[in-house]
C-alpha cells in the first residue's frame, strides 16, 4: 500500500527538479556576497524554510484547526490536515534554526545570539512542539483532536505577542528587505541573488506541498486502520455475547 | 428536551438533570452543607433547597458541618443523593442507587423517588440489579441483556426474561 | 453569568482556605526557589539585586504552574472536566471563576515573595504604581492563559509534564514584559516601564477573551 498517486508523483518530480535548479543556482551561478562571501548561500536554504514554516505551514494548521472546531465544517479531514501541516512546519522551523545557527557561526562567529528574530523563532519551535505533544497523548482520538485544535488557536494568538515583546526587547537582528524579511548583509538583494531566492521559495513550497500530501494520507490511513481494529474488537464482543447462553432468573 | 434545546443550550438541560453515579463528585475539603449549597446554586436553585435536602437525608445534625473527607462511603452516598435532591432536577439519572445504602436508606430512597415522580412530576431513570425493588417502584421497566435492549414491559405484568449483568 | 463565576471562585478559594495547599506547599516552594537561585548564581549582593526582577518573575511563573495544576486537581472526580461539565455551569463562568481564584492566590504569593526578594536579594522597592500595575496585569495574564491550558491538560495522565511544556512558551511575553517593567520600577526609570505594562494588558485581554470563548468547548467530551 502506498500513499503515492499520479498527482504526488508529478509533484515529486517538480520538487526534485526545482530543488536541483535551486542548488545549481545557489551554489554555482549566483555570486558570493561581498561581505559574507559564500555564507550567503546558506540563506537560500534558511529564508525559504523560515517563510514557509511560519506563514504557510502554521497558517494552515491554524486555519484547519478553526475549521475543525466550527460545527458546520467539522470533519476528520481538517484535524489530520492540521497535524500533518504542523509536523512539516516543525521540521522546517528546526531546519531554519539549524541553518541560521551555522550561518551565524560563519558570519557573526557565534552559534547563537539572543536577537529578536532567532528568539521568536525558537519560542515558535517549542510552541509547536507542545502542539504536537498534545496530538500524541494517550487518550481518545476525538478528545485529543479537540484539545489540540484549541491549543493551535491559542498558539496562533501567541505568535504576534511573542514577536512584539521579543522585538522590543532586542534590536540586534538585521532589519529586512524583500517583504520585510531578512537582510542579506547588503542594503538590498538584487539581480541573480533575488532570482535565486525566489526560485528557492518556489522549490520549498512545492516540497512542502508534496510532503503535506504524503503525510496527510499516511495519517488518514493510520486512522482508518485504528477504526477497523476497533470495529473488529466490537464485533468479537458481540459474537461472544451471542454465543454464551443467558442465565435464567425466575421471580 | 426538558424544555430546552439540547443542541443550543446544553447547560440549561444539564442544570435540570441530577446524576447519581459511581463517582460521587463531592468536594472533599468542603463540609456537607457547603457541598450541597454549591450544588443547589449551580443548578440555580434557592439555598433553602440544600437545607431541605439535608433534613430529608438525615444530614442536618452532626454531619452537617463535617468535612466530606471524614465521612464513610455510605454517608457520602447520602450526601451525593442529597446533592441530586437539592438540584430539584426534572430528570433523575440514578445508577445503582440502592447499592451502598442500608435498609433504612433504601426505603428513604424509594420514598424520595416516589415523591419526585408523583409530587414534582419528575422523570426518574434507575439502573439497577435489584429487579424486585426496582420493579415495585417503576412505571416502566426495560431490561438490557448482552448489550441489547429487550423492550419495555410494564411492571405489573408477569415474569421477566433473563438479565445479564 | 458573573454570579456563577463568583460561585466558582468562591468555592475554589474556600477549598484553598480549608486545605491550605497554596500556603503549605506552593509558597514554601516559591521561597525555596528564590533561595536556590542564590546558590546557583553568585550570592555577591550586587548580582542578585540586579537580576532580582527576573528571578522574581521566573519564580512566580513556576509557582503559577503549581497553582493552576492545583486548580484542576481539586475538582471532584478523575477528570476535572466531568465534574465541571455535569454541574451545568456555563464554561465561561467556570473559566472566569477559576482564573479569578488563581489570580488572588498568585497575588498573595507575590506580595510575600516581594518581601522575600527585598530581604534575600537586597532590593529596595520603588515605583509603587508601576510595580502594582505590573503585578496585577501580569498575574491576570498568567491566570487566564494558565487556566485555558490547564483545562487542555486536565484529566490526562501526562498533565504534570504537558502543562509546563504548553504554558511556558506562551507566557514568555509575560515574563519578558513583567521583568522589564519591574526593572524599570526598581531603577526608578518608570517611564520605560509603562509600555511593557500596556503589553501585559493586551496579553491579559487576549487570553481572557480566548478563555471565555474556548473554555466551554474544552469542557466537552470529544
Amino acid at each position: 500500500m502506498t500513499t503515492s498517486t499520479r498527482a504526488t508523483r508529478i509533484l515529486g518530480w517538480a520538487t526534485a527538479i526545482t530543488m536541483v535548479l535551486t542548488g545549481w543556482m545557489a551554489l554555482v551561478i549566483s555570486p558570493a556576497d561581498a561581505v559574507q562571501r559564500d555564507a550567503v548561500r546558506l540563506l537560500y536554504l534558511h529564508v525559504p524554510t523560515a517563510w514557509i514554516a511560519m506563514y504557510v505551514s502554521f497558517g494552515i494548521t491554524t486555519l484547519a484547526s478553526a475549521l475543525y472546531l466550527w460545527k458546520r465544517t467539522r470533519s476528520r479531514f481538517w484535524d489530520i490536515a492540521a497535524g500533518a501541516s504542523a509536523e512539516i512546519g516543525l521540521v522546517f522551523i528546526g531546519l531554519t534554526l539549524l541553518v541560521g545557527s551555522i550561518w551565524g557561526r560563519t558570519t557573526w562567529g557565534v552559534w547563537w545570539t539572543w536577537d529578536a528574530r532567532l528568539t521568536s523563532t525558537a519560542v515558535l519551535f517549542v510552541t509547536y512542539l507542545g502542539y504536537l505533544a498534545v496530538r500524541r497523548i494517550p487518550h481518545e482520538p476525538l478528545a485529543r483532536s479537540r484539545r489540540a485544535a484549541i491549543v493551535a488557536l491559542a498558539a496562533f494568538l501567541n505568535v504576534p505577542l511573542v514577536h512584539y515583546s521579543v522585538e522590543w526587547w532586542r534590536t540586534l537582528h538585521q532589519p529586512a528587505s524583500i517583504l520585510s524579511q531578512r537582510r542579506l548583509g547588503d542594503p538590498q538583494i538584487h539581480g541573480v541573488m533575488a532570482w535565486t531566492l525566489l526560485l528557492a521559495v518556489v522549490a520549498f513550497t512545492i516540497l512542502y506541498a508534496w510532503l503535506l500530501i504524503h503525510r496527510f494520507r499516511l495519517a488518514w490511513v493510520e486512522e482508518q486502520a485504528e477504526e477497523d481494529a476497533l470495529a473488529i474488537a466490537i464485533a468479537e464482543r458481540h459474537a461472544e455475547a451471542d454465543a454464551t447462553p443467558e442465565p435464567q432468573v425466575t421471580s | 428536551m426538558l424544555g430546552a434545546d439540547l443542541r443550543r443550550d446544553r447547560r440549561a438541560v444539564r442544570r435540570r438533570v441530577g446524576l447519581l453515579g459511581h463517582a460521587t463528585f463531592l468536594y472533599d475539603d468542603l463540609t456537607v452543607a457547603e457541598n450541597l449549597a454549591f450544588a443547589a446554586k449551580a443548578a440555580r436553585r434557592a439555598p433553602s433547597e440544600a437545607q431541605t435536602a439535608m433534613e430529608r437525608l438525615g444530614l442536618a445534625g452532626r454531619l452537617r458541618d463535617l468535612s466530606v473527607s471524614k465521612l464513610s462511603a455510605g454517608q457520602r452516598r447520602r450526601v451525593a443523593l442529597a446533592a441530586v435532591l437539592a438540584r430539584q432536577p426534572e430528570l433523575w439519572l440514578l445508577d445503582e442507587p440502592h447499592a451502598g445504602l442500608d435498609a433504612a436508606g433504601r426505603d428513604l430512597l424509594d420514598g424520595l423517588i416516589r415523591e419526585a415522580v408523583h409530587d414534582h412530576g419528575a422523570t426518574v431513570l434507575v439502573a439497577s440489579h435489584e429487579l424486585e425493588r426496582a420493579s415495585a417502584l417503576a412505571h416502566r421497566r426495560v431490561t438490557v441483556a448482552g448489550g441489547r435492549v429487550n423492550g419495555g414491559v410494564h411492571a405489573a405484568s408477569g415474569k421477566e426474561p433473563a438479565h445479564a449483568p | 453569568m458573573l454570579r456563577d463565576a463568583a460561585l466558582v471562585a468562591g468555592k475554589d478559594l474556600r477549598i484553598e482556605l480549608r486545605s491550605k495547599v497554596a500556603t503549605n506547599q506552593v509558597l514554601p516552594f516559591a521561597v525555596l526557589t528564590l533561595i536556590i537561585f542564590a546558590f546557583a548564581l553568585d550570592a555577591d549582593r550586587g548580582l542578585l539585586s540586579t537580576v532580582a526582577a527576573g528571578l522574581f518573575w521566573v519564580t512566580v511563573l513556576f509557582s503559577g504552574l503549581l497553582a493552576i495544576q492545583r486548580s484542576f486537581a481539586l475538582e471532584a472526580g478523575d477528570d476535572a472536566r466531568d465534574a465541571l461539565r455535569l454541574s451545568g455551569l456555563d464554561g465561561a463562568a467556570v473559566f472566569l471563576g477559576k482564573a479569578a481564584a488563581v489570580t488572588v492566590q498568585l497575588l498573595a504569593l507575590e506580595v510575600l515573595l516581594a518581601v522575600g526578594a527585598v530581604v534575600l536579594y537586597d532590593v529596595s522597592l520603588s515605583g509603587a504604581a508601576l510595580l502594582i500595575a505590573t503585578c496585577l496585569l501580569a498575574t491576570a495574564g498568567i491566570a487566564a492563559a494558565g487556566v485555558v491550558y490547564g483545562a487542555v491538560a486536565a484529566g490526562l495522565r501526562v498533565r504534570e509534564t504537558l502543562l509546563p511544556l504548553l504554558l511556558l512558551p506562551v507566557l514568555a511575553p509575560v515574563l519578558l514584559a513583567a521583568a522589564r517593567a519591574s526593572e524599570a520600577a526598581l531603577a526608578t526609570t518608570t517611564a520605560a516601564g509603562w509600555p511593557w505594562v500596556r503589553l501585559l494588558a493586551v496579553f491579559s485581554a487576549v487570553y481572557l477573551a480566548f478563555g471565555v470563548v474556548a473554555f466551554g468547548p474544552l469542557l466537552e467530551e470529544a
